[in-house]
């Protein structure tokens, strides 16, 4: 079979005429007829999740004052922004918090309102107050800033997320005495139980595992509305992880850094979240569209929940140590059956990051896809595969030279 | 003394004991359990109804023993729409009030087997969980 191209795939979708299935989809068929019928019928494959991704934010341009100002300091709804770019611009990060927050000082700390918190109530379109400081200067006189904003008040406002859409990630567990309190949830002691965090077969970097599809310029379904894939996220290590015997082998630390317009997305799909004892963050919904180029693609796009492993980590002891070595390594359908066996002990699953949200992203994106409105973005460039051999770094703790005591 | 709703926790180490019969026997009080529940890890809950002259007494022999006791004043309420099943209460429910319904990955809430120890409060990362008194 020829390999079909973007720009074929494309005329199909225009003329309405495109084979799009979602991923559970593929899977069935694919059960079905095999690999190579599915690969010719099938045009585009659609993915979805929708999860807590702490290296997300928004940058805005808020408009100049009168007189005008250069921010300093910003702070939105009483989260601190990031300056230190041109006069109004700013940036809040998903995990930004009130500078008076109690934090973990009662811990676990409840983290009710953060950074993405505040992007949730700019996309609800909820009146957001600003306060900001300048330090005057000739051509920026004006020192202090009070005011109320809504997302149409803005120039710019664009969601620009560093990290997202992990390939693959852990299953939580607690081997410790005490219950921990972690970005994956709430870990209960003597593995009380395991939580997991991707959509498994719906997952988009587990679909297109070698990145032979997606790169800078991919179109994706994006908090709702339509993105952008404009580099690889950071700690992107798509290398090979050792797998149980017969599993297939499929890379599993892929990321992408993505980029859209926050006036069309929408607060059902960017939700502030505030994660018990860890702190507050944005559950992002991602959908990305992978086209069936050829046989090789349709096999990845395909693989059912049974193919897929995840690397089960200790948050007791191995996680905040960085220190190496799994507990094993389970599968999505284990996960997803509600239970999984560990050190002989019957140990209750729940997922982090919702499988259900996951499959409408992956049927929203079909439908867009079907009705000719959202047409495949060609990567001008493809993301770094496992060939690319990129290597972890880790940071290590150096003296300065000059004891401190 | 009109009858007074509880919720009792019990830790692992003691949920296999009958204590629950010393409030009978040694404190003289009628109990009517309404609910009980001991999960995988053997921690038990149990709400009861207790009435009796040393009511307070009794209650204060079950903290002695280790039991968290709770005054059942509150209901647990699940707002649906600010839910968006990802699941993070699931497992840490004791009495699987909060579930997922396989397959189709959904989350409900059965008030029923609610013993409205409140743990799935905090945890919800979308604040989707009350509680009403
Ligand atoms: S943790 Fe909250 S949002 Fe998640 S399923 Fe439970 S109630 Fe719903
Ligand atoms: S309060 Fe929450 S965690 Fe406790 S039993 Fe009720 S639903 Fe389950």
């Amino acid at each position: 079979m020829a390999d079909k191209t973007f720009a074929e795939i494309n005329a199909k979708i225009r003329a309405g005429k495109a084979v799009v299935l979602t991923a559970e989809e593929l899977v069935q068929l694919v059960a079905e007829k095999g690999v190579g019928p599915a690969a010719k019928e099938v045009d585009v494959v659609t993915t979805g999740t929708f999860g807590p991704m702490c290296s997300s934010g928004a940058y805005f341009n808020f408009g100049h004052s009168a007189p005008r100002i250069k921010f300093h300091r910003v702070w939105l709804n009483g989260i601190p922004a990031a300056t230190g770019f041109a006069a109004v611009d700013a940036f809040v990060g998903a995990t930004a918090l009130p500078e008076d927050d109690p934090l973990n000082t009662n811990h676990p700390g409840e983290f009710r309102y953060g950074g993405g918190h505040v992007i949730e109530d700019f996309v609800a379109g909820r009146p957001v107050r600003m306060k900001a400081a300048g330090y005057g200067t000739d051509c920026y006189p004006r020192r202090e800033l009070e005011t109320t904003v809504k997302l149409d008040d803005l120039n710019e406002a664009v969601l620009f997320n560093p990290r997202n859409a992990y390939q693959n990630y852990a299953c939580a567990v607690n081997t410790g005495p005490r219950t921990l309190y972690t970005y994956m949830g709430v870990l209960k002691p003597g593995l009380g139980n395991a939580h997991y965090s991707t959509s498994g077969q719906l997952s988009p970097l587990l679909k297109d595992p070698y990145f032979r599809t997606i790169g800078i310029g991919t179109r994706i379904f994006l908090g709702g509305g339509t993105g952008y894939v404009v580099w690889n996220g950071t700690q992107h290590f798509p290398g090979i992880p050792a797998l149980p015997e017969g599993a297939p082998p499929v890379p599993a630390g892929g990321t992408l850094a993505v980029l859209g317009d926050l006036k069309q997305m929408s607060p059902k799909w960017l939700r502030g979240t505030s994660m018990l004892g860890y702190g507050a963050t944005l559950t992002v919904g991602i959908g990305i569209p992978v086209p069936i180029l050829n046989e090789e693609i349709c096999y990845y796009a395909s693989r059912p929940d049974s193919d897929l492993y995840a690397p089960i980590i200790d948050y007791a002891e191995a996680y905040p140590n960085r220190k190496p070595g799994t507990l094993g390594q389970v599968s999505y359908a284990a996960l997803k059956s509600g239970v999984i066996n560990l050190n002989d002990k019957q140990v209750l699953t729940a997922p982090v990051s919702s499988y259900h949200k996951a499959r409408e992203i992956s049927a929203t994106l079909k439908q867009w896809l079907l009705e000719g409105k959202f047409l495949l973005g060609e990567p001008v460039q493809l993301l770094p595969g496992p060939d690319a051999g990129i290597k972890p770094k880790s940071l290590e703790i150096r003296g300065s030279g000059r004891r401190n005591g | 003394m009109a009858p007074n709703k509880i919720v009792l926790r019990f830790p692992a180490s003691i949920s296999d004991k009958p204590i629950i019969f010393h409030l009978v026997k040694d404190y003289d009080l009628m109990i009517n359990i309404l609910k009980a529940h001991i999960n995988p890890h053997k921690e038990g809950t149990m709400v009861l109804e207790v009435e009796g002259s040393r009511a307070e007494d009794g209650l204060g022999f079950l903290r002695d023993q280790g039991v968290v006791v709770q005054p059942l004043t509150e209901e647990i309420v699940w707002n649906e729409d600010q839910c968006t099943h990802c699941g993070a209460c699931t497992a840490i429910c004791p009495t699987r009030a909060l579930y997922i319904e396989r397959p189709a990955m959904l989350v409900h809430f059965d008030s029923e087997a609610c013993v409205i120890c409140q743990l799935c409060v905090r945890a919800c990362p979308m604040r989707a969980i009350e509680v009403r008194f």
